[in-house]
């Protein structure tokens, strides 16, 4: 019940002060659009398919997934701002639950990323994609586990080095070989084997594979609970990590 | 209040040697007094406060704060106690009413009671026509007493404040004495840190000296400097005229500055015209006398061998 009260005291607290600047969403969704609006029509002869409502359902959730990475990692910057403020230290010498500090803070994540994701699914649909309501449900299901987790990891990363130039280098390291491993922005149906075999380790791969299921309307296909049961270990693990870190006594 | 045994830190660093902070220090703080921990900057001040407010843990020792058990109930401690970190804790975007209620509501307060704590305590710290602008736009001194508002929150009876006026023009200063005294006179126990002799000296009841990690006087500041024995005659040179100069006066106790020499002596008055004869007959120029009862810098130098004055400029 406390740690109820608590994460909703952090995530109420950090949702204000994110209302506060809206320049995020601009920023937020203004680069997927152009994504949508600029690049996704290269993409009907690349995926050689017919129309363009196809070829956005192959685009889009991948795109939403790379957002939902990105969205995630760079997170840490703001904790360090925090932890630079002492207003991290400040909140530990509270009876405050440590795991509150930390999932306060990744729910805030996971809310403004869904935002976007339904923003760029609204707009996705003057572009004659089509989807049903209840797999693109369970589709942000999967979006809001994986920016869960890389949001706890970059929170936990970021405890460890404290410094803006340790973390960017680091996420950027992260980032760069999930991007190209996984088949975000091209389904990787047409890479050589051996790219294929290296994406089968990685996790968001499986991910990008269930959400774009969803999105084709494939509800039963193994890829659906084969991406989000992945995700949701992966992302209890960060969060279990990263909570840990928020509770270990270091400056 | 406080009450700690044998308490010691040292951090390890993957690169260079190990830093003994804390060596094993005792102290005694007594319910509703003005405890000072006076020591130059890496005395080990702030590594100490951080592990009475449960922020590190101790590699050693035992402790009893508020009468909860550092080690064993740390829970209880973060309870009984507020922290106000050296280098502040508001941030930027908010305003200081956000943060007051924030921090009584992370304290378990309900909502309409963090209202009325955070009314209260901006009344008190004179901040109520500020309240609802961001910690971003306050003056240094504002920002200050914001902080100590939400170290109080929560009405706490022992209150650490880990150099509460570094950096304050001398106004804001002694106004944030004033409310250091103000909450001691309600009946709070309040702990500071301060790199100030003045301060150590006017605001504290009793203060312990520290210095590398180790505490090397405790006292109140008149016992302390009582316990040094007679005056301290100081004698300004040019530089190279000073081993000269503690040649001619070797029959004084004497230590050597860059650019003087301190004199302990029984009684100034009768000790400086033979200081000033035997300087003038080794025709040794003189920059400047003067005369000056024990204060707690001295005590500092007897117990170190350093000032502590010079080493925080
Ligand atoms: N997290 C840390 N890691 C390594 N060394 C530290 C850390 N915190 C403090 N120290 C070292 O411990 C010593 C005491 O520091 P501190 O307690 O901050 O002193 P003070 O507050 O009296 O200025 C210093 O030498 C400082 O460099
Ligand atoms: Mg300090």
């Amino acid at each position: 019940m406390k740690f109820v009260r608590d994460t909703w005291l952090i995530f109420e607290n950090q949702m204000r002060l994110l209302l506060r600047n809206p320049v995020w969403v601009l920023v937020g969704v203004f680069q997927p659009v152009m994504y949508l609006l600029l690049f996704a029509p290269l993409l009907r002869p690349a995926l050689q398919v017919s129309t363009d409502a196809e070829a956005y359902e192959i685009f889009v959730p991948g795109m939403l997934v790379m957002l939902a990475i990105f969205g995630g990692l760079f997170q840490g910057f703001g904790l360090i701002a925090e932890l630079r403020a002492g207003v991290i230290e400040r909140s530990r010498v509270t009876p405050v639950s440590r795991l509150a500090l930390l999932l306060g803070r990744t729910l805030r994540d996971v809310v403004s990323l869904v935002a976007q994701a339904v923003i760029i699914t609204l707009l996705a649909l003057i572009f004659d994609l089509r989807v049903f309501l209840g797999n693109l449900l369970l589709a942000y299901l999967m979006l809001a586990l994986i920016a869960l987790m890389t949001s706890a990891l970059s929170y936990g990363v970021a405890l460890r080095v404290r410094s803006e130039d340790a973390l960017a280098p680091l996420m950027n390291t992260v980032a760069q070989p999930v991007l190209l491993l996984s088949g975000i922005l091209l389904p990787l149906t047409y890479a050589p084997g051996w790219l294929q075999n290296v994406a089968e380790w990685n996790p968001f791969s499986w991910a990008v594979d269930g959400t774009r299921a969803l999105f084709r309307g494939d509800l039963g296909a193994p890829e659906v609970w084969q991406g989000l049961a992945i995700t949701a270990v992966l992302a209890v693990l960060a969060v279990v990590w990263a909570a840990r870190e928020f509770a270990r006594s270091v400056r | 209040m406080i009450e700690t045994r044998g308490l010691r830190k040292s951090f390890t660093s993957r690169r260079g040697p190990t830093v003994e902070a804390v060596r094993g220090i005792d102290l005694d703080v007594a319910e509703g007094e003005i405890f000072g921990f006076l020591g130059p900057n890496g005395a080990g001040k702030t590594t100490t406060l951080r592990m009475l407010a449960t922020l590190i843990e101790p590699d050693g020792g035992e402790a009893t704060i508020a009468g909860a058990d550092l080690r064993r109930a740390p829970g209880e401690v973060r309870r009984r106690i507020g922290y106000v970190a050296q280098g502040g804790a508001t941030w930027d975007d908010s305003t200081a009413v956000e943060e007051l209620v924030l921090q009584a509501r992370l304290y378990g307060v309900s909502r309409a009671d963090a209202h009325a704590r955070a009314t209260r305590v901006l009344d008190a710290f004179q901040l109520s026509e500020y309240a609802d602008r961001k910690c971003r736009t306050y003056s240094g001194g504002q920002r200050r007493r914001v902080d100590i508002a939400l170290g109080i929150i929560h009405e706490p009876r022992l209150l650490f404040l880990d150099e509460p006026t570094t950096g304050l023009d001398p106004q804001s200063r002694a106004h944030m004495w004033g409310e250091i005294r103000r909450l001691r006179d309600e009946g709070m126990t309040v702990f500071i840190t301060t790199h100030y002799l003045e301060e150590a000296d006017a605001l504290c009841d009793r203060i312990s000296i520290m210095d590398h990690g180790d505490i090397v006087a405790s006292g109140t500041p008149a016992a302390l400097k009582r316990s040094i024995a007679g005056e301290v005659v100081r004698v300004s040179l040019l530089p190279e005229f000073v081993s000269a100069a503690a040649t001619v006066l070797a029959s004084y106790k004497t230590d050597s500055f860059e650019d003087s020499l301190r004199l302990h002596v029984d009684d100034g008055a009768a000790a400086i015209p033979d200081i000033l004869r035997l300087l003038d007959a080794a025709s040794v120029p003189l920059a400047g006398i003067e005369l000056h009862r024990p204060s707690l810098d001295d005590v500092f130098l007897t117990k170190t061998g350093r000032s502590l004055r010079e080493s925080a400029e």
